[in-house]
């Protein structure tokens, strides 16, 4: 049986899902490996979903959100910005290859976009293989 | 009325623990009053064939320290449980694995590996043999416990009632937990952290704090910080804002950054996650070179947000 990956994707509710629904509406296919959850916010995002994703069995995490300075919040993208990459420092330490950690800014118009970074973020998990964590 | 039977055990740990019970001064001795002490190895001249002796739930409060590191630690975790009503994981190490856990972050060969041959004070000798659990002499066989792969928590191996945080936990705490079991009312629910507040290291701490924009990050040694004002202001990374309140801000008092001994605070799984997210909210750059400099100046960040947290953290460890 080949590995199908499984990514957990955060979406922002005011541009990236919108994205997502673009994709969704306009028929363009994409890789169905997202498993997506909707957060108000990039921001809300806490760096603990993102763990919690890995211990539960995620081979990776895509989190998206609106394009800076188009946040509905003014700033929560903002914080997402400076989380993520800090939060792959510390989980290249854990041993876990930080590609399985994504950031991307998804606008509500760019579905085509949101099927490409999937297809893209799909095959890279793919290529890395399952990350079938040791907790003990 | 026979009086209330008292363990206190120490697995992997420092001894520090212990010192914060005697720390509680005169008033251990109203604890030699009001229980019957039947195991304190730091202390006590008991054996373990004392405890197997007992029947079980004998004991009515254990207080067990230390991190589950080798097969003795597991042994008497085991032993502890059967025999105690109530099993206390007392400090950091039994509650979260604490210093001991940052062994988590290598593997059992590579530490045997520096200890036993590479470490430049070993002197190497049959070729650097390493501890067997088993070693014949003449007089029979020897046996030593073995140490583990991994380090786990006290609730990873064992049911604990409650947990006491702290490393150590503070005596006065120590003597808020004990005054209250002794005046007889009920039991907290099983499961809580008792003797540390519901807060953060911040709440209780007196420095001034402000609009938070971080450009650097400092090692203590680089700055002179000013005594009134917020540590992480100024750059120093403080677990504060990721740490359980109970120690009355202890260190950042004393000049110096909390490092999270508390743990995390109520409803946070997971210690280092949570400073990520704290520090995300609080550094002032957006370009990714800009960004990636002052990451560079957080010197060991696993070591640092999971200091004392790392073996009860969702990850527990560094995959091998």
């Amino acid at each position: 049986m080949t590995f199908e990956p499984k990514i957990i994707g955060f979406l922002c509710n005011w541009c990236s899902y919108s994205g997502a629904d673009l994709a969704g509406v306009s028929r363009i296919k994409s890789a169905p490996n997202l498993r997506i959850i909707r957060t108000m916010c990039s921001g809300r995002v806490d760096p603990t979903f993102i763990i919690k994703s890995f211990q539960l069995g995620a081979d990776g995490v895509f989190v998206m959100g609106c394009h800076l300075g188009d946040c509905h919040y003014a700033e929560g993208n903002y914080k997402t910005l400076r989380r993520i990459p800090l939060l792959k420092r510390l989980i290249k330490d854990f041993g876990i290859d930080p590609k399985r950690l994504r950031l991307e800014w998804v606008s509500a118009s760019e579905g085509d976009k949101f099927a490409e970074l999937v297809n893209e973020m799909t095959e890279e998990m793919r290529k890395l293989g399952p990350l079938n964590l040791k907790i003990q | 009325m026979p009086k209330p039977k008292l363990a206190l055990y120490w697995a992997a740990s420092c001894g520090g623990c212990e010192i914060a019970v005697l720390d509680i001064q005169e008033k251990i001795l109203d604890v030699a009053n009001a229980f019957d002490i039947v195991f304190w190895p730091v202390a006590l001249d008991f054996k373990y064939a004392d405890i197997r002796a007992m029947e079980d739930k004998s004991i009515d409060i254990c207080l067990f320290n230390g991190s589950i590191r080798n097969s003795e630690n597991e042994e008497l975790a085991h032993l502890m449980r059967a025999k105690s009503k109530v099993l206390v994981a007392f400090g950091s190490c039994a509650y979260e694995g604490c210093i001991p856990a940052l062994a988590n972050l290598t593997t059992k060969e590579e530490i045997l590996k520096w200890v036993y041959k590479d470490s430049p004070s070993t002197v190497v000798t049959n070729g650097g043999v390493y501890p067997q659990t088993h070693t014949k002499m003449p007089e029979g066989e020897i046996e030593i416990p073995e140490m583990y792969e991994v380090v786990k928590s006290l609730d990873q191996v064992v049911a604990v009632e409650y947990y006491i945080p702290g490393c150590p936990p503070q005596p006065k705490q120590i003597w808020a937990v004990i005054e209250y079991i002794l005046s007889g009312q009920p039991l907290p629910p099983v499961g809580s952290v008792l003797g540390a507040g519901d807060k953060t290291c911040c709440d209780e701490c007196p420095r001034e704090k402000k609009e938070k924009k971080l450009k650097n990050f400092y090692r203590p040694y680089e700055i002179i910080t000013d005594p009134n004002l917020c540590l992480l202001d100024q750059g120093i990374v403080c677990m504060g804002p990721a740490t359980r309140s109970g120690c009355e801000a202890l260190c950042p008092k004393a000049n110096m950054a909390c490092r999270g001994c508390y743990g995390p605070p109520p409803d946070c799984l997971d210690q280092g996650a949570k400073m990520v997210s704290a520090l995300g909210s609080v550094i002032d750059a957006q370009e990714t070179g800009e960004l990636e400099k002052i990451f560079d100046q957080i010197a060991d960040p696993i070591g640092t947000f999971y200091r004392f947290s790392l073996a009860h953290s969702i990850l527990r460890r560094k995959q091998p």
